[in-house]
Order: structure tokens, then C-alpha cells, then sequence
């Protein structure tokens, strides 16, 4: 299991946030997850400009095993989308932290649960017990 | 006798290992309301023999008449080998196979029918087929949604020649998703859509429905209708006969940049009327919407040792991976009808495809040409039409389609109940299974009940 960088803030359906200078927040899955889903041949992207709201369908990844929905860890409108990752999903397996982000939002309301690297890995490991 | 090998003594014991009292209780989930308790308008069952004399005597009343009846499923001949080897056991089953990567020949069979849809509609994918017609379009309709997520509407807009029926089926199927369907007006005096009133339409449908040929035979200005729903943001679904397919412009070269989905009846592909059914649904894409494409798809890859193989492909859009969110409930499709449609297709090849097509054409031509000599009998439409076309009388027509019935001909569709616009109207058919002598026939019956 490689480090979990330390800057960002996770949630128990295994999503990663990054708080952006700008105010924004950007979004993708974990190592963790990108793993239990093996290689991924699609991804589907919200559209920008998209009203969110926390808990809800964000986007779709889809393995070579299982689709599997991204739910919004956070209210919020979508302002951007990684356009990569429709002919290049990999990138998301290859980096899930860097190059596999997902979308980025501006949040309208409170932050939803998130969990910090220590209590996520906390929480990996129960899972694995 | 119930084929059921389960003894009472069976389900006592297995209700007791798992602590149920009965089966009713492993039902429980299903709320009272959603539930019947009886099935009212259902007779009681038949014994083995007496199902087999009901059904000779039903089979018995097709016998006989000539058939100039189209309306969407056409007669044509269908060579004796089609069945022949559809029949085999080793393609005898109504589905794709469980294990299906087990049945290499049935997944390469569908991989050919998918092959020459995609040939022939000018797509990129073809899904294995669905139920029929008219349940395609209702697929295409909710797939138009789902691929379209630019476009807020679910509003979709139908040319005035779509089939009324895979209307009614599509609102059935389509209608409890929020989608609803309107017509474009008809030109009565071209049996084609009325593009005027595209001027006033400011508020874009999700996608436009096209049938080519149109239900009443004509040639709708496809071209026009493409580019039109393309400018504003709508998708575009064509619905297509695959005989006309072989001597009209495929769907994917409709326009500017052509059509997006492409659905139909496949029924003309070597099916036999059989009283109107089993049939099997159509549907092909453009690749960039092939994952809203329902059904199965099969493709073709290679094994560990780089030999040639074939297997179910894109299975994550589909209901037994995806659950409630797949693309659609259907998770097989019509595989011995697509098994006939395939030996059909290549028994015929291009060239027979566009000789039946010709010849189906020709056929109605001349059959319209001579039911206009006859008295109070006239073309409702002087425009272009494929092997179907309407007819209009100078009285009501449904006691002469009775009439002509009493002499063994099924004299067309009566146009009165769905295109009341267009008056007492029939729309007739006549495909290369009509000979001269045919028509003739035809045309002595009708002169004779006109004149009675």
C-alpha cells in the first residue's frame, strides 16, 4: 500500500478532496479504490456547470470488472472536468492522486464527512481486518 | 403435468432450512399493491393435444389469401436453407447462451449480423438485436437521453411517417421515464413530414425520429431533417427497413454528419410473418455513444495463445453488472431470428439484398399503377415510394377490405384509424413474392367488389 499524501482529505467511499488556493476542490478516487476496481477502460464525466449535491451521482468509472458510481463527497457546482480521462481513463490507475483527477468543484455549502490521511488509513486497515 | 421436479416434501424441507413458512413469504418484499392475486382474463390451461388443435386451426385461417398487407412486417421469400441450418442444434436456442464465450459459433454468428448492420446503416457498433421494431425505437428514445446530457429536454420529436404503433410502444415503455413523444405534421399532399413548421420550433427537442421509408412508403427529406435537429443540439434516430437499406443512403451519411442511432424491424431478413411474430429489433450507433447502447455486443479478441476468438463486450452498461443503473432491462436478444437474418443476409449478399429491394419496389409500382384504373381507386400521393404506397377510395374501406378478405386477398392496411388527415386511404404492399398474375388477382377482386 503506497503513502497516502498527506495534503489531502478522504471519505469513506474511498474519494480523495484537494483544497485549491483559488477556493475550488478537487476530486478523484483513491489508490485503494482504483485498485479494487482493477484496470479502468471508461470513465464518465459530469457536465461543467453541473449542480451537485453532496452524497449524489458524480461521475461514473468503469473497470474492466464493474461500473461504479462517484458520489459528490461535497455540495457544490462542477467547474472543471480532466477531459483526459474520456481517451485516457488509465491515467487514473497510473496516478491516482495526480494526472487521475477527476473534477473540480466550488462547494456551496458545509463541507460533507472527510476524513484525514491518519483516520483514513485507519479506516483501510479495518477494512482489511 | 407441471415440469417442476420439486415434491411437496422438497419445499417443506427447504422452506424449514431456512426457516420460511412459505413461498409467499420469500415474495414478502413486493408491496401489497403491486401485487395480483389472480390473473383475471387468462383462461384455464389446455391439455398438449388440445393446444396443438387450437393453434393448426388458428395457423389454418393464414392459409390461402394473397397478402398485400405491410404496415411494417413484409412478406418476402425466404430460400428454404435459412431454416434449414437456423434449425441445427447447434443454433437452436432463442438466446445468447449462458457461458456464451463456451458457444464460440453463436457469438461469431452474431458477430457477422453485427458486422453487416453496421455495413448496411452506416454505423460503428451494432448491438446482438432486441426484442423488435418497436421496442427499438423506445430503447433508441431512452438511449437519445442518456447520450444527449447537453440537452435538458426530454421531448422527442417524431416525423410525421413514424409508425404509430412503435409510437403507442414507445410511450408505454419510454413514458413512466418522462419522455414524450411528439408528431411533425403530415403534408397530405406528399406523405411526407411538413418541415414548415420546424421554422416555429424554437425549443429543441432531445432527438428527432426519422423513418425511412416512411410508414405510408414515402422518402422523407432526410437530409434536411438531419442537419436541422444537429443544429439544435438534438440527436438523431433513424428508423430503418434493411431491404430499403440496400438501395437507399445509409443512415450514417443522412446529412451533414448523419444519423446517431439507428433502430428498426428486422423481420424482412428472412423472418416469416408467423402471424406476427417472433421478430427482432435493430440497433446500431455512432461509437461515441456506444456506451448507452443497450443490449449485448460481441467482438472479437484473441485468447492466451493469439488465436482468434470472440466474446460478450462493454457487458459493464448491461443489467446483470450494472443492476439498476444499466442502460436498459434487456440482457440478451432475438438469437435465432439474428442466426436467420444472418444466413439470409449472406445467402443474398449486396447484390440479392438490392434485387429484392428493386424488385419489391417495381412490384408496387406496377401494383398501384394498375389498381388506378379502376373506378373511385386513386393514388393518394403523385411523390416517389418504396414497396409500399397508399391508395385512396371513394368510400369507406374497411367493408372493402372485408370484402376482398371473403375472396382471399388481405387487401392492405386500413390508414383510417392512424392517419385520419388523409381520408379513406389504404396503404398497400407488394414485395418480390407477387407475381404479374398476382396483381391481377388483386386488381379483379378489387374491380369487382368497387363495382358490386
Amino acid at each position: 500500500m503506497s503513502e497516502l499524501p498527506g495534503d489531502l482529505k478522504y471519505t469513506n467511499e474511498h474519494e480523495w478532496l484537494r483544497q485549491e488556493e483559488d477556493g475550488t476542490v478537487t476530486i478523484g478516487i483513491t489508490d485503494h479504490a482504483q485498485s479494487a476496481l482493477g484496470d479502468l477502460v471508461y470513465v464518465e464525466l459530469p457536465e461543467i456547470g453541473q449542480e451537485v449535491e453532496s452524497g449524489g451521482e458524480m461521475a461514473v468509472v468503469e473497470s474492466v470488472k464493474a461500473a461504479s458510481d462517484v458520489y459528490a463527497p461535497i455540495s457544490g457546482e462542477v467547474v472543471e472536468v480532466n477531459e483526459e480521462l474520456s481517451d485516457d481513463p488509465e491515467k487514473i490507475n497510473a496516478d491516482p492522486y495526480g494526472d487521475g483527477w477527476i473534477v473540480r468543484m466550488r462547494p456551496t455549502g458545509d463541507d460533507g464527512d472527510t476524513m484525514s490521511p491518519d483516520e483514513y488509513q485507519a479506516f483501510l486497515d479495518e477494512l482489511e481486518d | 403435468m407441471p415440469f417442476i421436479p420439486h415434491t411437496e416434501e422438497d419445499i417443506e424441507a427447504m422452506l424449514g432450512e431456512i426457516g420460511v413458512g412459505s413461498i409467499d413469504e420469500l415474495f414478502d418484499e413486493i408491496p401489497q399493491a403491486l401485487r395480483i392475486d389472480d390473473l383475471d382474463g387468462v383462461p384455464i390451461a389446455l391439455s398438449e393435444q388440445q393446444v396443438s388443435r387450437l393453434m393448426r386451426s388458428r395457423a389454418e385461417q393464414d392459409r390461402g389469401a394473397l397478402c398485400f398487407i405491410g404496415a411494417g412486417a413484409y412478406e418476402h421469400h425466404v430460400p428454404s436453407v435459412v431454416w434449414d441450418i437456423t434449425t441445427r442444434g447447434e443454433f437452436y436456442s432463442a438466446y445468447t447462451p449462458y457461458q456464451a464465450e463456451a458457444s464460440q459459433g453463436t457469438l461469431q454468428t452474431i458477430y457477422e449480423y453485427q458486422t453487416m448492420m453496421t455495413s448496411l446503416t452506416g454505423m460503428d457498433v451494432s448491438n446482438a438485436s432486441l426484442y423488435d421494431g418497436a421496442s427499438s425505437l423506445a430503447e433508441a428514445a431512452l438511449m437519445s437521453v442518456r447520450a444527449n446530457r447537453k440537452s435538458k429536454s426530454r421531448r422527442i420529436l417524431l416525423a410525421a411517417g413514424v409508425n404509430h404503433l412503435y409510437e403507442k410502444v414507445a410511450t408505454a415503455i419510454a413514458g413512466s421515464q418522462g419522455l414524450t413523444f411528439e408528431r411533425l405534421p403530415l403534408d397530405t399532399r406528399t406523405g411526407t413530414s411538413d418541415l414548415n413548421s420546424l421554422e416555429d420550433d424554437d425549443d429543441a427537442p432531445v432527438a428527432v425520429v426519422v423513418q425511412m421509408p416512411s410508414y405510408l412508403g414515402t422518402y422523407e427529406e432526410v437530409d434536411k431533417l438531419t442537419d436541422w435537429a444537429h443544429e439544435k443540439g438534438a440527436l438523431v434516430i433513424a428508423i430503418v427497413n434493411p431491404t430499403a437499406l440496400a438501395v437507399l443512403k445509409a443512415p450514417g451519411d443522412w446529412g451533414t454528419s448523419g444519423a446517431d442511432i439507428a433502430c428498426g424491424e428486422g423481420q424482412p431478413l428472412g423472418i416469416p410473418l408467423s402471424s406476427g411474430g417472433p421478430f427482432f429489433g435493430i440497433m446500431a450507433c455512432k461509437q461515441d455513444i456506444v456506451r448507452q447502447m443497450p443490449g449485448r455486443i460481441v467482438g472479437r479478441t484473441t485468447d492466451l495463445d493469439g488465436n482468434p476468438g470472440f466474446t460478450l463486450t462493454l457487458q459493464a452498461r448491461e443489467q446483470h453488472i450494472r443492476r439498476s443503473k444499466a442502460t436498459s432491462n434487456i440482457c440478451t436478444n432475438q438469437g435465432l431470428m439474428v442466426t436467420a437474418a444472418t444466413i439470409y443476409m449472406a445467402l443474398l449478399g449486396p447484390e440479392g439484398l438490392r434485387r429484392v429491394a428493386l424488385s419489391s419496389q417495381q412490384q408496387t409500382a406496377k401494383l398501384v399503377a394498375r389498381l388506378a384504373t379502376i373506378d373511385g381507386v386513386e393514388p393518394a400521393f403523385p411523390t416517389p415510394h418504396f414497396h409500399e404506397a397508399v391508395i385512396r377510395l371513394d368510400r369507406p374501406v374497411r367493408p372493402v377490405l372485408e370484402a376482398l378478405a371473403k375472396r382471399d386477398v388481405l387487401g392492405g392496411y386500413d390508414l383510417s384509424r392512424d392517419f385520419p388527415e388523409l381520408g379513406d386511404t389504404l396503404l398497400v404492399c407488394a414485395t418480390e413474392t407477387k407475381t404479374d398474375e398476382d396483381l391481377e388477382a388483386y386488381a379483379n377482386a378489387l374491380q369487382a367488389v368497387m363495382s358490386a
